[in-house]
């Protein structure tokens, strides 16, 4: 199998790997980059575990081949804080005890952290509608919902 | 596997007709990486349509109409905001195909060539008499929109055929259209039944319809019937039930875990006369 050459950015980086051209984006981050914050859940595209951004759009990293990264930009959970600060959305989610085994954190993180730049003031709908492929089998939502909401109210009066 | 990136679609055609194994086109993604995760289907060729110029534009055609690229994903779609003005259907039907996650990567060529009977946004596009653009080792031909599904995964496309672009009519004045599904929650579900109407007034009174059901026959289907039910009326309580009755007769669904077939049946006429009515207000001007 030839590999095949990929140049992208991450997380503000220049990074390059080779990839077999099978091998999904969430494989490559994960085994070639070291970047394993994104988890694989379900592989299928079903539980937004492995959520990253792809040229600023959200995606499953599971559904994406790595060859296809190649001249895009892409963003995983591992770039989310600024050095040791943390993002306010991952603040939150400590101070509301927003997860529990911690496995979906990230994807619902990388998620979350795209509906408040799309939508700075959603509602509690929009917000479990935007999450929707974000699953969770431990918190039963409430408190990531709450920690979402609280979130996005202190990024908004920062702002202003 | 060989992972090919033809920069025309007449390269991508000769890829799949000179290819003697299996062969997969990659639009979103979100079918083809399951299935081959699954082991279903192992691609010897995967032709990646994104790097031909267009896949990704959504522009205005010369008649009125739109041309919406093979790579165009649902999330592009749900903001163009003069397309979606012009058929809210359409969009919505596309929006209702999986996460926000899927929304970013799910193309409706896919979702058509997928050959699902529940694909959310085949119905409202053959409600629209969209057309697919199809580009082949003779040449390009264009096709109604539900000629394409063959039957549960499998389409009419013949070895080294495949959509180049959908093709929206204009959709003109006085004019609206809706798609509505059946699911047992809120998100992420398949569809039991879809029901898509587009239709044109002259006055109060329906001048021109179609009619289009998804999973209740084995492809999304064109009900003549359940349009003739509505032209010529200005949807009352009567045209109503004729609607209602038509979109019954036509559903020929199978009995499994989402539904039966009494249960699919009687939804389907719901769903028709529903989405006739949201139809309607729109093509009254109403937000709906």
């Amino acid at each position: 199998m030839t590999k095949v050459h990929v140049q992208t950015k991450i997380n503000g980086d220049a990074v390059e790997f080779l990839a077999d051209p099978r091998e999904t984006l969430l494989d490559c981050l994960r085994d070639h980059v070291g970047l394993t914050g994104s988890k694989e859940g379900c592989g299928t595209g079903d539980c937004g575990a492995c959520s990253v951004e792809l040229d600023g759009t959200l995606v499953c990293s599971c559904l994406v081949l790595g060859v296809e990264a190649n001249g895009k930009t892409v963003d995983t959970i591992e770039g989310m804080a600024t050095g040791n600060d943390l993002h306010p959305l991952q603040r939150k989610f400590i101070e509301h005890a927003a997860l529990q085994c911690g496995f979906c954190t990230p994807g619902i993180l990388v998620a979350a952290k795209k509906l408040l730049e799309v939508n700075p003031d959603p509602t509690e709908e929009e917000t479990r509608y935007w999450l929707a492929g974000n699953l969770c089998r431990c918190t039963g939502y409430d408190k990531i919902i709450r920690a979402v909401m609280d979130a996005a109210a202190e990024m908004r009066q920062e702002v202003a | 596997m060989r992972y090919h990136t033809p920069s025309t679609y007449e390269e991508a055609s000769a890829v799949a007709a000179g290819a003697s194994g299996l062969t997969r086109f990659l639009a979103g993604g979100t079918d083809v990486l399951v299935q081959m995760r699954a082991g279903m289907v192992l691609p010897d060729d995967l032709i990646d349509l994104k790097k031909i110029p267009g896949t990704s534009e959504i522009s205005r055609t010369e008649d009125g109409g739109w041309r919406i690229g093979v790579a165009v994903p649902g999330i592009a779609l749900g903001a163009h905001a003069s397309l979606k003005a012009d058929w809210p259907g359409v969009v919505e039907g596309m929006e209702l195909v999986g996460s926000t996650q899927i929304q970013g990567r799910a193309t409706l060529a896919g979702n058509l060539c997928n050959g699902s009977p529940a694909a959310d946004s085949v119905p409202g596009l053959v409600a629209a008499g969209a057309t697919v653009e199809i580009t082949g080792p003779d040449g390009s031909r264009t096709v109604p929109v539900e000629d394409i599904p063959a039957g549960p995964g499998k389409t009419n496309l013949a070895k080294g055929e495949l959509i180049s672009a959908i093709l929206l009519p204009a959709r003109g004045q006085n004019a609206g259209d809706c798609y509505l599904r059946f699911i047992p929650r809120t998100e992420m579900d398949i569809a039991v039944v879809g029901a898509a109407v587009s239709l044109r007034l002259d006055g109060d009174t329906i001048a021109e319809a179609r009619v289009s059901l998804g999973a209740v026959a084995p492809t999304v289907i064109l009900v003549p019937e359940a349009a003739d039910a509505i032209i010529g009326t200005t949807l009352d309580d009567a045209a109503l039930s004729a609607i209602e009755a038509a979109a019954k007769a036509a559903a020929k669904p199978i009995s499994d875990k989402r539904g039966t077939t009494e249960f699919r049946v009687e939804i389907a006429g719901v769903l028709a006369k529903r989405a006739a009515k949201i139809a309607y207000a729109r093509a009254k001007g109403e937000t709906a």
